[in-house]
């Protein structure tokens, strides 16, 4: 991966997204004021609700980084531990309620120090459709069968996502 | 001032141990700064425009509205709306389970309930643009093209797994909660 060429790419879509976001506060605001208000406060109110667990991974992150060397971290879930390096990172996605604000941070410092992108696929898709922590409440809503149905289809569901991630990245 | 830190007491915590390690070990604790600093400064960057788009998505989009329109008998039509109501959310994905069993109450079909619960955990806008932003869009878009197939082939499988007397048992659970 040319990763020059992709953080270039990234500001683009940074500045990119400041726009859209930038145009579509001005139209909000101009068709209804007040809801545009409402609108800012959810985002500083969920940015907040966050902030606690943001700043934590980042700090985590560093620490890690600043131990654990590219060597180490692709032993266990670079791009040539294949299936196994795929199977350990879906038991820590699944097992491990963290929200997707957190955990994508986690996952590019991973990638790019090693971890393979089959395995960071694994991770960031049992992390998002798999949940054992919340089975029990999944259970009582849906029922047994359906509840252990839908987890092992997302468990499988992430080992094929790893593959095709890892064939075509 | 104590509720302030009680919320944050990991990341004091963390940062206490990162300064204690900095003092003992120089050069690990220099360089887990730097990574820290620069990871929080590239993250800090990118995330206003995404906080006000999903603060847009939530005032702008009536939900109330949108379940109308998955009821029985809804379709293809159902179908598309559950998966764009799951992916203007915003929330963990157990805070999408009483959504769903509105929905049931609705008479949706069990098809686009699970639509709307694989769209809710992958497929939400402000993610995608985070998972973007984060992991280059090459990874994101892949990951989201397969994340499309996979939530209908799962919605399909339980769908066909749950037979008709469970699917009435679970409307009438539905009828009964909230």
């Amino acid at each position: 991966m040319n990763k020059k060429n992709d953080k270039g790419k990234r500001k683009l879509f940074t500045i990119i997204l400041y726009i859209v976001a930038g145009s579509c506060l001005i139209i909000s605001s101009i068709k209804d004021h007040s809801k545009t208000k409402k609108a800012l406060n959810k985002a500083l109110k969920s940015f907040e609700n966050i902030l606690p667990q943001f700043l934590t991974i980042v700090v985590i992150i560093g620490m890690v980084l600043s131990v654990l060397d590219e060597a180490t971290i692709s032993k266990y879930i670079g791009a040539n531990t294949g299936i196994l390096g795929i199977i350990i990172s879906i038991v820590i996605g699944s097992i491990t309620l963290i929200p997707g604000f957190v955990a994508f941070p986690l996952a590019a410092a991973l990638l790019n120090n090693g971890a393979g992108p089959a395995q960071i696929a694994a991770f960031v898709s049992s992390l998002m459709m798999v949940g054992l922590v919340t089975l029990p409440m999944e259970i009582s809503l849906f029922g047994k069968k359906t509840a252990i149905l839908r987890n092992s289809s997302a468990v499988i569901f992430s080992i094929v996502v790893a593959f095709v991630m890892g064939a075509l990245l | 001032m104590i509720k302030i830190i009680k919320r944050y007491k990991w990341f004091l915590l963390l940062l206490i141990i990162n300064v204690v390690i900095g003092v003992i070990f120089p050069n690990i604790g220099k360089i887990s700064f730097q990574i820290t600093k620069s990871n929080f400064l590239q993250i800090l960057s990118v995330v206003p425009p995404i906080f006000i788009l999903l603060g847009l998505l939530d005032v702008w989009i009536d939900r109330s509205t949108m379940i109308k329109y998955v009821g029985k008998g809804s379709g293809t039509k159902g179908a598309l709306i559950a998966l764009l109501l799951g992916s203007v959310a915003a929330g963990p994905l157990y805070a999408a389970f009483p959504i769903s069993m509105v929905m049931l109450k609705k008479r949706t079909s069990i098809f686009n309930v699970f639509i709307f619960i694989g769209a809710w955990s992958t497929t939400k806008i402000p993610m995608e643009t985070f998972e973007i932003a984060s992991l280059g869009y090459k990874f994101a878009l892949i990951r989201l093209a397969l994340s499309l197939i996979g939530i209908f082939i799962i919605a399909f499988i339980l769908d066909k797994a749950i037979n008709e007397d469970e699917k009435q048992k679970l409307y009438a659970k539905a009828d009964l909660s909230i």
